[in-house]
């Protein structure tokens, strides 16, 4: 569904990404796994088109959006939930999600996404009319992802989900984004700093290492890899 | 008693301008950060379209009145639209102070454009509506003071629609929130702040006609001093914020006029800024505005 082939992304004189290739099938959840600074962040911000890539092609079903700008990428339905989550904290719950769907123009596939967006996160029916500013980390977190499935996505970048959210809430919103992959098919790539986690709901991962991939493979078997065990899953 | 309604009525009539002239300072900065210095100047081509427009239409009636307005705000929403296109699109990524500095440019090229286009010497503004005075007991109402009050009031609750009922008027102030994620929205911020060009630029033409017509002696330079106040006004009101500089414009066109007709009134423009520095002392981000910590 997505491949990228060789991408290489610098801020001014320093390289972020160095050069990488990975692609992701249709259907599934692949993950991103890696350090701070290791460049997930732009890995996704350069496939949504909010970076320019130095180099390299990144090909969404088979049409080449290197050089697409940011809001003909979200046209073509990849969706792209942001570090921070970036919801418009003095918009209401409901402003947000019709900001979602800003390109939808069927008002009846826009209800019916408001309907799947509610049956997913009944908790944002209930802050319907307040402001997003004032919901909890973990409401707002439900809040972004909502308001990418308003937009009818066919493929969405989640990056660091988990951030910033009571542990509690953690697990409520990684059952919800396996959810969304299996009834809704919707394609998943996931970054996050929480390797165990990532790889308990992805099928398969790239680990991230200073702007390179070091290793890859299906996520059951990395999750018993020794080497990747004593760096990123605590032992 | 009356004496005080007088100059209530009159000082709300000009605050109803600076309320207009000030919503497309607030609007522009809302989405872009920055202040447009030209806004004053589109202010002063209203007046001129008004005066140009003025001579096609028999003087004296209601419909001619508000197609001199329509045509004011429509040249001027394509003038605010070009001005955004040519001088400040090209800076996006640029920091503010070129941007500032480019306005600035942008205004003191309308200025001296209109001066050769123009002339230098004042004209006289025709009167476009019909002219007729009410008393009400002591108090005198003018024509012109209804029409300014009736027109603000309607262009500010059109606008107020446009904002919060709108789908541009959501991403507008999804732009103002947080450019980034408008964009992962699928919004090109481009057209939404090339459309808060012109919808601001209309109403500064909308307020340049209404202030000709209560002061119509018009000239190229007649931006200046009342852009200022509006631009007073929108930091007063809490600049970003659209019922702020509503208020803002009414507050201090109000002062303003208590002032000139007190014996104080060759203070009045230092009264107005005196006011200005005082409650920036006490709410520095305006009456309405949230304090934030601009992010570096």
């Amino acid at each position: 569904m997505l491949t990228v082939t060789d991408l290489s992304v610098s801020y001014g004189a320093i390289s972020a990404l160095g050069g990488i290739s990975f692609s992701i099938p249709q259907g599934s959840i692949v993950t991103l796994i890696g350090g701070n600074g290791a460049g997930k962040t732009t890995t996704l911000r350069t496939i949504s088109g909010l970076l320019r890539a130095k180099t390299g092609k990144i090909e969404f079903l088979g049409e080449d959006i290197t050089k697409l700008p940011a809001h003909k990428i979200v046209a073509r339905g990849l969706s792209h939930v942001p570090e921070g989550r970036m919801i418009f904290s003095n918009l209401t719950v409901d402003e947000n999600l019709a900001m979602g769907a800003y390109l939808l123009h069927d008002k009846e596939l826009l209800a019916k996404n408001r309907e799947y967006v509610f049956s997913v996160f009944p908790r944002l029916n209930e802050r319907i009319k307040q402001m997003a500013g004032t919901l909890s980390g973990g409401e707002q977190q439900m809040l972004a992802i909502g308001r990418a499935l308003m937009g009818s996505p066919k493929f969405l970048m989640l990056d660091e989900p988990s951030l910033g959210i009571a542990p509690r809430l953690i697990s409520t919103i990684f059952e919800k984004i396996v959810e969304i992959n299996r009834n809704h098919g919707i394609t998943i790539l996931l970054v996050e700093q929480n390797a165990n986690l990532a790889l308990e709901v992805s099928s398969s991962a790239y680990v991230l290492e200073t702007g390179r991939i070091v290793m890859q493979g299906e996520s059951k078997q990395l999750r018993t890899d020794p080497q990747l065990k004593a760096t990123y899953l605590g032992g | 008693m009356s004496e005080f309604l007088q100059q209530l009525l009159n000082g709300l009539s000009l605050g109803a301008i600076y309320a207009l002239i000030a919503l497309g300072y607030t609007m522009v900065y809302g989405v872009l950060r920055f202040i447009n210095f030209a806004h004053s100047d589109v202010f002063m081509v209203g007046a001129f379209i008004g005066y140009y427009m003025g001579k096609l239409v028999p003087e004296g009636t209601l419909w001619g009145g508000l197609a001199v307005l329509g045509a004011a705000m429509i040249g001027c929403a394509l003038l605010g639209m070009t001005i955004e296109r040519l001088a400040y699109r090209p800076l996006r990524s640029a920091p503010t102070l070129n941007v500032l500095i480019t306005a600035i440019g942008v205004s003191l090229l309308l200025e001296y454009t209109g001066q050769v286009f123009f002339g230098a010497a004042p004209r006289n503004f025709p009167a476009i509506f019909p002219v007729r005075n009410f008393s009400l007991g002591n108090v005198i109402i003018s024509s012109n003071q209804v029409i300014v009050i009736v027109v603000s009031v309607v262009l500010m609750v059109v606008l107020q629609l446009i904002v919060y009922r709108t789908k541009i008027g959501t991403a507008m102030r999804a732009v103002s929130l947080n450019p980034k994620a408008a964009i992962l929205m699928g919004v090109n911020n481009d057209v939404v702040i090339s459309f808060t060009f012109g919808l601001g630029s209309a109403l500064a033409a909308a307020g340049g006609i209404l202030y000709a017509l209560n002061y119509p002696s018009i000239d190229p330079l007649m931006g200046v001093m009342p852009g200022l106040k509006a631009f007073v006004a929108a930091i007063l009101g809490g600049i970003g914020n659209i019922p702020g500089a509503a208020l803002g414009g009414l507050i201090l066109g109000t002062v303003e006029t208590f002032v000139s007709g007190s014996q104080f009134s060759t203070y009045k423009d230092a009264i107005a800024f005196a006011i200005l520095i005082i409650i920036l002392l006490f709410r520095p981000a305006g009456l309405l505005g949230k304090f934030t910590v601009e992010k570096v």
